[in-house]
């Protein structure tokens, strides 16, 4: 049969082309409008060029964000990326405790954003909260309202106790694939533990560890309910990630076009980073 | 290299057994050779793989010891045990080179390097991947993958014996050949105590010294490739070896006459059959002449293939097939005679000796 050659079949993408063009384009494009106008409300704008740029690149305000942003998804990554392969390295592999732990896994994961703040924010009260007041019966100085070292670590904990079973879930379900052959051969072999783990468990978990990389980096790096719920960025502006500080630019102080375009440079990074993470990790996976 | 003694093994995967039909792997109790080939032969699901694993020590019996050359090895770990084990399905460290996965077992059991790259290349040339020693070994055909997994229970030349778990079922019909010839001479080279477990009647005769057929998780027979053909010591080794299986017909015995429905025959041998016992007649469709003269036969169906002919036909109301040379003949009015040498009874389908 001849085959017709025609452009019909973009009519079948034009729907998810609207899609995206509603859920995504316009709006980045509405932000883009902002960041190169000035406004004084009234729906007045005056062209600005690149000065909202300029301005935001050269803030010690948002390289201190930037800096405090890194640092953060940096410890957490540290943390997380290990103690989830530890803790999915020794979950059951079948009986009752299979339910039990992927249920109890599953937990932190299904509570909204805000209330896992709420939670935190409360639980580390020295007044009236649990881990607050413990501390502190226990003779620990401990107040993340008023000490930097507090509040940081306050939430990465609350950050791992969140997040960590996200890292679990991912390397159980690899761990899960590998057939019993891979362990029978291994003793056969004479393998140690570590030989297992390093030349079976981890190849198998590589895929999904990427993934669990990224997706950890990209969320942590974007992170803005927590902190405003438990710190509002404090003391002072410790705890002030780009996200927090983007919102007190763009609806505490107004300020459309800076806030606009430091939103695209936000963007952009974790765009660039996440693409360097994504290459760097693909392509030593394709040498090996 | 060493002589397995198997003693009064049974295994059950549940917590507790309560029937015999609760085990895997009823009652075994033999002593396999020194430097010996064997087959366990057998369907799926008859025990064969439970036996290979309780060997090599991935399974602990339920029940029972093994002893190597004489010691008692059945809490002894796999590692500590010195057994090499191939499994059916290709198992390869993917991250890792060919020559590296070959290496694996030796350099786990610290032998020193100039005598891990001496050994590895010898296996590299002798499963014919020598171009690839240096690539990794993720991207190879799923015959090279078995054949590295092959390799790695082959390069360690000090194991008490080698098991292989239906090694070639992955592998090419060509290649199996090939590969299978190649185990039968590294066994003539070496001498390791080999057991090699398959489903394939052809792979086991031809692999082993001594053919072990498995039935419902025990050992029904262990006899040459001859023995199992012309003695089998169970109807279900009659019917599992060979191609047609056995005939069996119900009989009816009377000292050392057969009643085969209203034909009688005549043995050279009066089978000693307990009362109430389920007797039957098994005899080869290779031992069954059909001719002219002897017992009536209604032919359904001749399926010539090649060789030899096929004859299908039905006898005192039971199927009946019966093995004719290429150029033998079909007569009009066929009827059949046994060879009364080929000719052996079972009661409740354990064979009776001619001797008793």
């Amino acid at each position: 049969m001849e085959k017709t050659w025609n452009n019909k079949a973009w009519f079948m993408v034009l729907p998810v082309l609207l899609l995206v063009a509603f859920s995504a384009v316009i709006p980045l494009m509405t932000v883009v409008n902002y960041s190169v106008q000035d406004t004084f409300g009234n729906n007045q704008f005056f062209w600005a060029g690149t000065d909202w740029f300029t301005e935001i690149l050269h803030s010690d305000r948002f390289w201190q964000a930037l800096g405090r942003n890194l640092l953060f998804s940096a410890i957490i990554l540290s943390i997380e990326i290990p103690l989830g392969i530890l803790i999915a390295l020794n979950m059951p592999k079948k009986g009752i405790g299979v339910p039990v732990c992927l249920v109890l896994m599953a937990l932190p994961l299904l509570i909204p954003w805000n209330v896992v703040g709420t939670i935190w924010q409360v639980f580390g009260r020295v007044d009236i909260g649990l881990l607050g007041f413990t501390l502190k019966a226990l003779g620990f100085d401990y107040n993340y309202v008023n000490d930097v070292f507090d509040a940081w670590v306050t939430l990465i904990v609350m950050d791992v106790w969140h997040w960590t079973s996200l890292v679990v879930l991912l390397c159980y379900a690899g761990l899960v694939s590998i057939p019993e052959a891979y362990y029978q051969a291994a003793k056969i072999d004479g393998a140690s533990r570590w030989a297992v783990f390093r030349y079976i468990q981890l190849p198998k978990m590589k895929r999904v560890l990427l993934i669990a990389f990224l997706l950890r980096f990209m969320d942590s790096f974007m992170i803005y309910t927590e902190p405003f719920v438990v710190t509002g960025g404090g003391p002072g502006n410790s705890t002030t990630f780009l996200s927090i500080d983007l919102v007190k630019m763009a609806i505490g102080q107004f300020d459309l076009g800076p806030a606009a375009a430091m939103s695209l440079i936000y963007f952009l990074i974790i765009l660039l980073l996440s693409w360097i993470f994504y290459t760097v990790m693909t392509s030593s996976d394709e040498q090996a | 290299m060493a002589r397995i003694n198997l003693e009064h093994i049974r295994h059950a995967y549940g917590e507790r057994p309560k029937s015999e039909a609760d085990y895997a792997l009823k009652e075994v109790h033999h002593e396999w050779n020194d430097g010996g080939a064997y087959a366990l032969l057998g369907p799926s699901g008859c025990g064969k793989t439970t036996l290979l694993n309780i060997i090599s020590g991935l399974l602990q019996p339920s029940e029972g010891k093994i002893l190597f050359d004489g010691h008692d090895v059945t809490r002894l770990s796999t590692q500590q045990r010195n057994i090499a084990q191939v499994f059916q399905f290709p198992v390869i460290y993917d991250t890792m080179t060919v020559y590296d996965n070959l290496a694996f077992p030796l350099r786990n059991r610290r032998v020193p390097e100039t005598e891990v790259d001496r050994r590895v290349n010898e296996i590299i040339d002798m499963i014919g991947l020598g171009g690839w020693a240096k690539k990794t070994a993720r991207g190879l055909t799923a015959d090279q993958k078995q054949k590295i997994s092959l390799g790695r229970g082959l390069v360690r030349n000090d194991v008490n014996a080698i098991l292989f778990d239906e090694p070639l079922t992955v592998i090419d019909p060509h290649m199996k050949w090939v590969l299978r010839s190649q185990l039968k001479k590294l066994h003539r080279q070496f001498g390791f105590t080999m057991v090699y477990v398959t489903h394939d009647q052809t792979e086991a005769l031809t692999f082993a010294d001594k053919v072990v057929v498995m039935y419902d998780g025990q050992i029904v027979q262990i006899g040459t490739p001859a023995e199992l053909f012309e003695r089998p010591s169970h109807t279900f080794v009659g019917y599992f070896i060979g191609s047609p299986g056995m005939n069996l017909l119900p009989a009816q015995i009377t000292g050392s006459t057969v009643a085969l429905g209203t034909d009688t025959i005549a043995l050279d041998f009066s089978p000693k059959v307990a009362a109430g016992a389920k007797t039957e007649l098994g005899i080869r469709p290779e031992f069954v002449r059909l001719g002219r003269e002897g017992m009536h036969v209604r032919i359904n169906k001749v399926e010539d293939i090649g060789r030899q002919k096929i004859v299908r036909a039905e006898f005192a109301g039971k199927p009946i097939a019966i093995v004719l040379p290429e150029d033998g003949e079909v007569p009009a009015d066929a009827r059949v005679t046994f060879d009364p040498s080929a000719i052996n009874i079972y009661a409740d389908s354990w064979r009776v000796g001619r001797e008793a």
